[in-house]
């Protein structure tokens, strides 16, 4: 187990380094550092000197991947290859355009993302997971059609509806909690239900249809005849039987997300004004800040290689079948 | 350039990529004609009445598109004494002609829907003194001599419109009757019960009922509303005044070419991949498996908006490259569904891949090997068509997804150019209104309800192909991942 961990992680490193080039390229090769800075100085103060003066401030003035004057190592290091790229495998991303230790954000707006993506997650997984067994425990009635009919027309809503809709209804109409804002710990509970609600509603169309045809691919197997045979109620079969088998293609789309929860929420995160990383994302693409971004896009990487290890870790726990080697 | 009819015609490259690919569905048609196992399972669609009335939504939306999608720049009135022929820099497309009436109705700001005055209070002055009132609209119930009969002018354009709308369905009806009449050679009477009774008929047949009935409701409700518009604005003006039944409608070609156009860019990448990894295997293999893990572990929203930034910084640096705005907001558009396009290819490339790996094992293929034909022909003749099944199957199932996509892309910035109208656009614009006092919800809804109309239709129309082409259950456990990350 430990050793195909290890592999697991080192085969990682590939792919990141992947993630790192394509970043890189996008970043630097596609638009020179000169075209970022007279695109973020505006068309009127674009100078040479203000250009220079912009680049050197954000260590953007020295060559891409060689830098022939510098003496010995430093030919390899002293470039934006390895400052910009390189020292993010040891997660120093360096400061914003604002000139905040970027790594220092992400840390202090972990807490806000984790204490909305969470509890939307748990919520959403116990909520779908309990919808589509009622389905399958109702099929083939006028409750199961309806159930599905109600999945498809929800999940043919776009998010940025039920996000707008529910924060007019619950926090405008009915003034039942404010419409957005943090505050830090147990207040915070105020704040955040609205939107882990929002979110686990917005939720169940798409997956409670596909939890649905999961169970109801088992339920026609041999091993559920067999235990209603021996005479078990239809809902002890559903939950013994049918939901342990079906949980692993369950775990193949849920357990991947487990780690992204980290990143929070994009859309939520900024309706409700919710200070963790999906705003801060979002603020970082409004503003242009492409450090940001950058950083962004790795630490999002590395959380899904992480995910996908924790699948396959998760398949021994639930499958006594599957051996990891 | 030509000048046809007092106008130059311009193409965008959105609209020669929309009418080809217009053009190869209908090729597409034909060959799915001459196949005998392709007709049988589009005819397995043709027989579920869901399918059939979305395909009939989402050919009202199609024409809606398309219609959008025939450009030109009208002349500008000569000048005294000049015989230089001028061209207006705005271009305009063929709906915006049909709507003419609608696009230059504007009024000074927000108006409820039908509402005959604005919706904030002005200073007017009325018989030489100066009150703050609601002042009327400058296009919207002008015809109205009394306000009482506000009222009961609506309800009368509503029965004409409807009475309208009921004639064009009337013939629609008759057509498509015809035609099903004269294809399958039967009696037109015949033909009327079988299309409306088919319980009687023996084998299942084509769900016509459902088109009909679709129908129907289309051209009433279109009448109806065709009714009203005549006279005032449908769905409510926006904060500047613009029709937003017009705002909407103009939506609708974005939508679909984001729909759309991204598989341009998907198919050829993933096919070609799918196919080279899963049949050479080997070092090909290797290598295309990284590409996509790679691509893949970036989280999707992230990938685009990084991408749409350094697009946004090559067109901001480029201005040279665009004649007219137009042409600047297209080039935004393409450039999204090439983005999308790029950071969705690896979905179906490996279902394709996996499909291959499985079909390559098989003895027909091994023959043509040992034969030695040529790796590329194999490709070509023996795998390509086993797999078509799952790339028209993804092809569908994504469109709606796009569309959803483009939306949320738009609001957080990284969509599609702000002065180009999209779904997108209208929401992000809207967004704050509900929290006027009073409240401003005529362009969300009109947004949420046509949204809604065409991915339902969509949804719906998806699963009717994946059904007919392919029982199995493999689609959606590819699109929960993609989901779960916007």
């Amino acid at each position: 187990m430990i050793a195909y961990i290890v592999r697991r992680l080192l085969y990682a490193l590939p792919i990141l380094i992947g993630v790192n080039l394509i970043t890189f390229v996008l970043f630097f090769v596609v638009n020179s550092p000169d075209d970022m800075a007279r695109m973020q100085l505006g068309a009127k103060r674009v100078t040479p000197e203000a250009i220079e003066k912009w680049k050197a401030e954000r260590g953007y003035d020295r060559p891409l991947v060689w830098n022939a004057e510098a003496p010995g190592l430093a030919k390899a290091t002293d470039t934006i290859l390895f400052d910009k790229s390189v020292r993010m495998f040891a997660f120093d991303f360096g400061r914003a355009d604002d000139g905040r230790d970027i790594a220092l954000e992400i840390r202090s707006r972990m807490g806000p993302s984790l204490a909305i993506a969470l509890p939307t997650f748990l919520l959403g997984l116990f909520v779908t997971v309990s919808f589509a067994l009622l389905l399958v425990f109702f099929r083939h009635t006028a409750l199961d059609v309806g159930g599905v009919v109600l999945c498809v027309v929800a999940m043919s809503i776009s998010g940025l509806f039920y996000i707008i809709g529910g924060q007019y209804l619950v926090s405008k109409v009915w003034n039942l909690v404010p419409i957005s804002g943090y505050a830090p710990g147990l207040d915070a509970a105020r704040f955040l239900i609205l939107p882990v609600l929002i979110s686990v509603i917005g939720g169940i169309g798409s997956s409670a249809r596909w939890y649905r045809t999961l169970f109801l691919e088992e339920i026609n197997k041999d091993y559920v005849r067999t235990a209603r045979a021996k005479g078990l109620s239809e809902l002890r079969v559903l939950f013994r039987h049918v939901l342990k088998n079906a949980m692993i293609p369950i775990l193949t789309g849920v357990v991947v997300v487990i780690p992204m929860l980290f990143m929070g929420s994009l859309l939520l995160e900024s309706f409700f004004g919710i200070p963790g990383l999906g705003s801060y994302t979002i603020d970082a693409i409004n503003a242009q800040d492409f450090a940001v971004v950058r950083s962004m896009v790795f630490i999002g990487s590395v959380l899904y290689i992480v995910g996908l290890l924790l699948t396959d870790i998760s398949y021994t726990l639930v499958d006594p079948r599957v051996r990891l080697n | 350039m030509a000048d046809l009819f007092g106008v130059k015609p311009v193409f965008l490259w959105s609209d020669i990529l929309l009418w080809s690919l217009l053009a190869g569905c209908v090729l597409l048609a034909f060959y799915c004609r001459r196949h005998d196992y392709l007709r049988r399972a589009w005819r397995r669609v043709g027989e579920s009445s869901a399918a059939m009335a979305s395909a009939t939504l989402l050919t009202a939306f199609i024409a809606v598109g398309l219609l959008d999608s025939l450009h030109y720049q009208p002349r500008l009135p000569a000048k005294e004494g000049s015989t230089e022929v001028q061209y207006a820099p705005e271009v305009l497309s063929a709906l915006d002609a049909l709507l003419a009436d609608l696009r230059l109705k504007k009024e000074k700001t927000y108006s409820a829907p039908l509402a005959t005055h604005a919706f904030a209070k002005e200073t007017v002055e009325r018989d030489g003194v100066q009150t703050r009132d609601f002042p009327r609209l400058q296009h919207a119930g002008r015809h109205l001599e009394d306000l009482a009969q506000h009222r009961d002018d609506l309800i009368a354009r509503a029965a004409a419109g409807a009475f309208r709308g009921a004639l064009l369905w009337a013939a629609f009806t008759g057509i498509v009757v015809g035609l099903i009449a004269l294809s399958h050679r039967t009696r037109y009477a015949d033909t009327c019960r079988a299309v409306w009774r088919p319980a009687l008929s023996a084998s299942r047949p084509v769900a016509w009922r459902a088109v009909l009935l679709t129908a129907a409701v289309l051209c009433v409700a279109g009448g109806v509303m065709a009714g009203w518009a005549d006279g005032y604005h449908v769905f409510g003006t926006d904060k500047v005044g613009q029709d937003v039944l017009y705002l909407s409608l103009k939506s609708v070609r974005t939508a679909l070419l984001i729909g759309t156009l991204t598989t341009l860019v998907t198919l050829p990448l993933s096919i070609a991949l799918g196919l080279i990894a899963g049949f050479r295997g080997g070092w090909w293999d290797d290598a295309i498996q990284y590409l996509y893990t790679v691509l893949n572990s970036i989280p999707g929203v992230l990938l685009i908006a990084a991408m749409v930034l350094m697009m946004q910084v090559v067109i901001d640096t480029h201005p040279e490259w665009f004649e007219t705005a137009a042409e600047r907001a297209d080039a935004r558009l393409l450039a999204l569904c090439f983005i999308l396009g790029l950071t969705s290819w690896t979905g179906l490339c490996r279902l394709l891949r996996a499909e291959t790996l499985k079909l390559r094992e098989l003895d027909y293929v091994q023959a043509a090997r040992a034969f030695g034909v040529a790796d590329t022909r194999i490709m070509a003749r023996h795998l390509l068509p086993n797999l078509m099944h799952i790339v028209l199957i993804a092809l569908v199932m994504d469109f709606s997804g796009l569309v959803l996509s483009e939306a949320v892309l738009s609001y957080i910035g990284i969509g599609v150019d702000s002065t180009q109208n999209s779904f997108g656009t209208m929401i992000n614009a809207a967004r704050l209104e509900l929290s006027r006092e009073p409240v401003v919800w005529w362009s969300l809804a009109a947004a949420f309800v046509l949204m809604l109309a065409l991915v339902l239709a969509a949804n719906l129309f998806a699963d009717a192909v994946r059904d007919a082409f392919d029982p199995r259950f493999q689609w959606r456990a590819r699109r929960m991942p993609r989901r779960a990350a916007a």
